[in-house]
């Protein structure tokens, strides 16, 4: 099941020079891209790793490519997504926030009820992937 | 390729350098930057081959970016910053770097201070360069002979790389002064091989000093009246003889001092004072300096 997190992700795959253009526009607009990555696909997991710092001051999309690039290398099987933080007074948010890379095969995920206190019933979901040791997760 | 697309009309030269907009950039150029004859020659030289290129690819023949890494030597005051801002503008105009920007840097923004530290610090300033013009102002400290253990190495390997993997996104240009840069680069060899052009700043004569003050005072809004003008033609002469002379930047130095001079000697007056008042620097706002009173 695919994850539909952030923008585009309604979208097929965006290309490299896709993500390119979005990240220039970004840097356009003058809001530091920053790349974070995990492996909990969960849509609450708000607090993903991140890789590197943000970067400021840059004013080429070509930089972000290379670290982009860097990071699908040393994560493949991750989630990656770039944020661009908007640090205008009055806005201080992130602005555009889309995944940019998704391991090969997404389980998905299901659902889970709790018997509570009188007959009450708790539902949670509870993504596939958690099953395994992070280690092997995502491999097919 | 096919017969055909080789007997293709005319190309109009002349149409894609007005279409390129590097005409008004050397225009300004001519106009701003007094002197500096080879250097220009130059810059015409790369725009010129820059916009053929550029006809080439429109037909098909084989291109590649030509080696646009730089060094530009000179003595200190002789405009190698302010060119290599027009240098930046020249290759966006061109379509050769995208965003156009200058990023200037030296040793103390690439060398880190302990193990480890200069490869993120050098990368970090590579990539804020992506897509304009890396300055790197003087060069040579980047690399210390006497201290094989100098973090200096490093970063230019990294640059040498990023040079190399990105020569799509990045210029660097590498200024400083003539003899240490020779050095630099013959002990340098893979660095001295990768910078394709070389280009030297000769030394201000007097007369295009004296342009460059003229040039100076007519942007701050200031005059000079024709006595101030020989006393300042007298102060060049002087303070060319002397050491530590910067050229364009000590002109500059002067011309803000003689503007403190003039400032105190239209506060001394008090009283009503004119529109002319407040742009004339006279004579003795020049004359009262420093240099005149030395004996030489």
């Amino acid at each position: 099941m695919r994850v539909t997190q952030g923008a585009f992700s309604y979208l097929p795959d965006l290309t490299d020079e896709q993500i390119g253009k979005q990240i220039q526009y970004a840097l356009d607009n003058n809001w530091p891209i920053s790349i974070e990555y995990t492996n909990d696909p969960h849509p609450r997991n708000s607090y993903w790793e991140m890789f590197g710092l943000p970067m400021f001051d840059l004013k080429d999309a070509a930089a972000i490519m290379g670290e982009i690039k860097r990071a699908r290398g040393e994560y493949p099987d991750s989630y990656i997504k770039v944020n661009a933080y908007d640090a205008r007074y009055g806005r201080q948010t992130t602005a555009l926030s889309f995944i940019i890379n998704r391991p090969a095969n997404e389980p998905g995920f299901r659902l889970e009820r709790q018997n509570g206190n009188d007959r009450v019933q708790r539902y949670t979901i509870k993504a596939y992937s958690l099953d395994t040791p992070r280690e092997t997760r995502y491999s097919t | 390729m096919s017969a055909d697309t080789e007997q293709e009309a005319p190309l109009d030269i002349s149409a894609a350098y007005a279409e390129s907009n590097i005409g008004a950039i050397v225009e300004q150029l001519d106009r701003e930057l007094i002197g500096l004859a080879p250097v220009k020659s130059r810059i015409r030289e790369i725009a010129a081959l820059l916009l053929v290129d550029r006809l080439r690819k429109r037909v098909g023949l084989a291109t590649e970016p030509p080696p646009l890494h730089m060094s530009f030597t000179g003595g200190p005051g002789t405009g190698k910053t302010t060119v290599a801002m027009r240098m930046a503008e020249i290759l966006k105009s061109l379509g050769y770097v995208r965003k156009g920007h200058l990023v200037a840097v030296t040793r103390d923004d690439l060398v880190g201070q302990f193990i480890g530290h200069t490869a993120p610090k050098t990368k970090e300033v590579i990539k804020r360069a992506m897509g304009g013009v890396l300055f790197i102002d003087e060069a040579y400290y980047l690399y210390k002979a006497e201290n094989e253990r100098d973090y200096g190495g490093e970063a230019i390997e990294i640059l040498l790389q990023a040079m190399e993997n990105n020569r799509d996104d990045l210029v660097v240009i590498f200024a400083g002064y003539k003899d240490r840069m020779d050095a630099f680069f013959s002990s340098n060899p893979g660095l001295k091989s990768r910078v394709g052009n070389h280009i030297d700043f000769p030394d201000y004569s007097p007369e295009e000093l004296m342009q460059i003050g003229e040039l100076m005072v007519a942007k701050l809004s200031y005059r000079f009246t024709d006595d101030a003008h020989a006393a300042f033609a007298e102060y060049i002469r002087r303070r060319m003889a002397q050491p530590f002379f910067a050229n364009a930047r000590s002109v500059r130095n002067a011309i803000g001092r003689a503007r403190l001079r003039q400032a105190n000697r239209l506060f001394a007056l008090g009283g009503v004072l004119t529109r002319d008042e407040l742009m004339t620097i006279e004579a003795e706002d020049i004359r009262k300096s420093r240099i005149f009173t030395e004996d030489n």
